[in-house]
């Protein structure tokens, strides 16, 4: 057994850059993964998330910064002897082995010795349900099945984190869900430390214990789920982030009788106290205001112009899409039973948070 | 014709569907008459001439009759002591040539694989025998070899005497090493092909897994390439089986038969020995161990099929 040093993080990222060429795909990432810890990082394809996760298992070197894993510097260290494990979303099995060889690989590397491999894969099998499997080739398995061998192959040895690359995207949808389920079980069960790429936010939310999200190679928010979707750090975030995404809507604003105003395509919305207070705060003339299509309403009331362009009657909870006389859609929660017609002329009511966001790079002005 | 109006269409579409069906056939054996006529001409008829000329015995004098001896002449030349000497120097020259030429068609891929600044040359470089034939590539080591003016002599410290060609020792591996030369752009372009359709996941796996530079090669890379290394080793055979061209120009089967593989005694025994009907048997032996070995082959190409579906 290693001693760690005490409160180490199993896996740390210090003010890392990774350039291709002219291209920076990650920039100046400071990241701690804490023990035990299932940590996403989410963003958009191409945003640098993968990159960071090869630069963990030592795939990339960083052109600057240092990778620490349990406290060790381990930025100069060969891959194979970091102690992390990769699932990848291609599963990289070896084709022309079998489960049972597959999973033993990472242990006959490491030269562990004949019984207590056969002891750990036989484990590892039984932990992913793959008893019964060992003898075949990846080949004759379904892609649930190949998903669960890499996994096996991944806590066979016990590393000190996992580093998960898109582990679910090439399942079907159904599929996906329960796999979801069957992660986050295995990551209670067994203690380990995840470290875990996707684009997809609901299994961000669903599975993280924390959300790093990140655009063009830069870190944006570092976050419980609920942090990250109730309070974003940015507009950015707000966008994509929460299902469906909040509208974020350019405004102007202006004071009308000691109430802060903000004037937006189609209309005009009061903005609540402690958003106002920020933007006198700011001295700001012009915001985005954001607001989640859980916190509209289609009312009579309502102080936005509106025509309906797309209902989506289904699921629990049904939304109408809605253009701005400027060409913006708008997402609009819509009441129980209520369905607008196509191309009706509606007003759009604001019955919840608005959260404001700052000219130019985006960030949330508003507090709370 | 049947009275039945509905019977008497049924009857006029069958009569359409055969007709068009004999049109068909027709114009495939159109098309395949040119490939036909060809391949009958130039490998048909002379297979089969071949067989009956190894029926035939060849009289020991020009102008004299031969006679016809049947499949007895088949068994004399399997058991004559020219034809088992000549097939054990086959035998050697495809040990010394196939698995060192592979050997380092993967060396010189791998190598080549890292992208680096400048490797399309050494690529160029290392591909550019396929574009060589075996005269040029004959004449070329026919010189370097020379004990006269020859660079190896030179570089080995051998001024005049006889030279590498002419060693009853070294004549054999000398002519080897003109065929891997000669056959390494083709091995080298094959194994390359082959490297780069190793997924790069799985060696980057293979590396987070724990696994050293030489164990990935050994467990992942190899067994990968394996299904390339048996082509490569098949082809390889078969034409080291025919090698004649570097013979020829080379040795002439010298010095003292010690390069007189099977198809070089074929080419002496008839042209000139004029034993028409022995080197006829002896080329329907070759013929038949190299079929074989396109047989070996082909079921082996079917059962590849499995690694593109993991």
């Amino acid at each position: 057994m290693v001693v760690q040093p005490a409160g180490a993080s199993p896996v740390a990222l210090e003010s890392v850059e990774k350039r291709f060429g002219d291209v920076v795909a990650v920039r100046d990432l400071d990241l701690q993964v804490r023990a035990g810890e299932f940590l996403v990082l989410l963003g958009p394809s191409g945003c640098g998330k993968s990159t960071v996760l090869r630069l963990v298992a030592g795939l990339e070197e960083p052109t600057a910064g240092r990778i620490l894993i349990d406290g060790r510097d381990v930025t100069d260290v060969d891959p194979k002897d970091r102690d992390v494990a990769m699932v990848f979303q291609s599963y990289a099995l070896y084709p022309h082995l079998s489960v049972r060889r597959n999973i033993e690989f990472p242990l006959r590397a490491r030269g562990v010795e004949r019984a207590q491999r056969d002891r750990l894969v036989l484990d590892a099998a039984h932990a992913l349900a793959l008893d019964d499997l060992l003898e075949r080739k990846p080949a004759q398995l379904s892609g649930g099945q190949r998903q669960r061998v890499a996994l096996a192959r991944a806590i066979v040895r016990r590393p000190r984190a996992f580093l998960m690359d898109e582990p679910l995207s090439n399942l079907d949808a159904q599929l996906r869900v329960g796999m979801r389920a069957e992660l986050v079980e295995l990551h209670a069960q067994l203690g380990i430390t995840v470290l875990y790429v996707t684009h997809d936010q609901t299994e961000a939310v669903t599975m993280g214990d924390r959300i790093a999200v990140m655009v063009a190679g830069t870190l944006q928010q570092l976050g419980t789920p609920e942090e990250v979707h109730d309070a974003p750090a940015n507009a950015f975030v707000a966008g994509f982030v929460g299902s469906p995404p909040m509208n974020v809507v350019p405004a102007t604003v202006h004071d009308e009788d000691g109430q802060l105003v903000a004037e937006v395509d189609g209309g005009r919305v009061v903005l609540p106290d402690a958003a106002a207070a920020a933007v006198r705060r700011a001295g700001l003339q012009t915001a985005s205001i954001g607001i989640r299509p859980a916190s509209l309403r289609l009312s009579p009331a309502g102080t936005i112009r509106a025509r309906v362009a797309m209902v989506e009657p289904f699921g629990d909870v049904p939304h109408a899409a809605c253009r701005l006389p400027g060409g913006q859609l708008v997402l609009v929660q819509l009441d129980p039973g209520h369905r607008p017609r196509t191309g009706e002329v509606v007003t759009v009511a604001c019955t919840g948070t608005i959260h404001l966001f700052a000219p130019g790079d985006g960030r949330r002005i508003d507090a709370g | 014709m049947p009275a039945d109006p509905e019977r008497r269409r049924t009857v006029r579409r069958h009569r359409g569907r055969r007709a068009r069906r004999l049109g068909e056939a027709a114009s495939g054996v159109a098309l395949m008459a040119p490939a036909l006529a060809v391949f009958a001409t130039f490998s048909f008829y002379p297979l089969g001439r071949a067989l009956w000329l190894g029926m035939q015995r060849t009289p020991p004098f020009p102008n004299l009759p031969s006679h016809f001896v049947g499949l007895s002449q088949y068994g004399s030349a399997l058991t004559s002591p020219a034809f088992t000497a000549s097939l054990g120097r086959t035998g050697m020259f495809v040990a010394l040539t196939v698995p060192a030429g592979i050997a380092l068609g993967i060396a010189l891929a791998a190598l080549t694989q890292r992208q680096l600044a400048g490797m399309r040359v050494f690529r160029t470089i290392y591909s550019s025998t396929v574009a060589t034939s075996t005269a040029v590539a004959s004449v070329i080591f026919f010189t370097l070899l020379n004990p006269q003016v020859g660079l190896f002599s030179y570089w080995l410290g051998i001024r005049g005497g006889t030279g590498v060609l002419q060693n009853p020792t070294w004549a054999l591996p000398a002519v080897s090493v003109v065929s891997i030369w000669q056959n390494i752009g083709f091995t080298f372009i094959l194994m390359s092909a082959a490297l780069a359709a190793v997924p790069e996941d799985l060696l980057a796996a293979a590396r987070v897994d724990g696994a050293s530079a030489w164990f990935r090669f050994r467990t992942i890379t190899l067994p990968m390439l394996s299904p390339t290394i048996f082509f490569a080793a098949v082809v390889g055979i078969i034409g080291a089986f025919q090698a004649f061209g570097q013979i020829d120009l080379l040795t002439q089967g010298g010095p003292n038969d010690h390069t007189l593989v099977l198809i070089y005694l074929i080419y002496r025994t008839a042209f000139v020995n004029n034993d028409y009907g022995l080197a006829a048997a002896w080329s329907v032996v070759l013929f038949l161990i190299l079929l074989v070995l396109t047989l070996v082959q082909f079921r082996f190409l079917e059962r590849r099929v499995f690694y593109a579906g993991a």
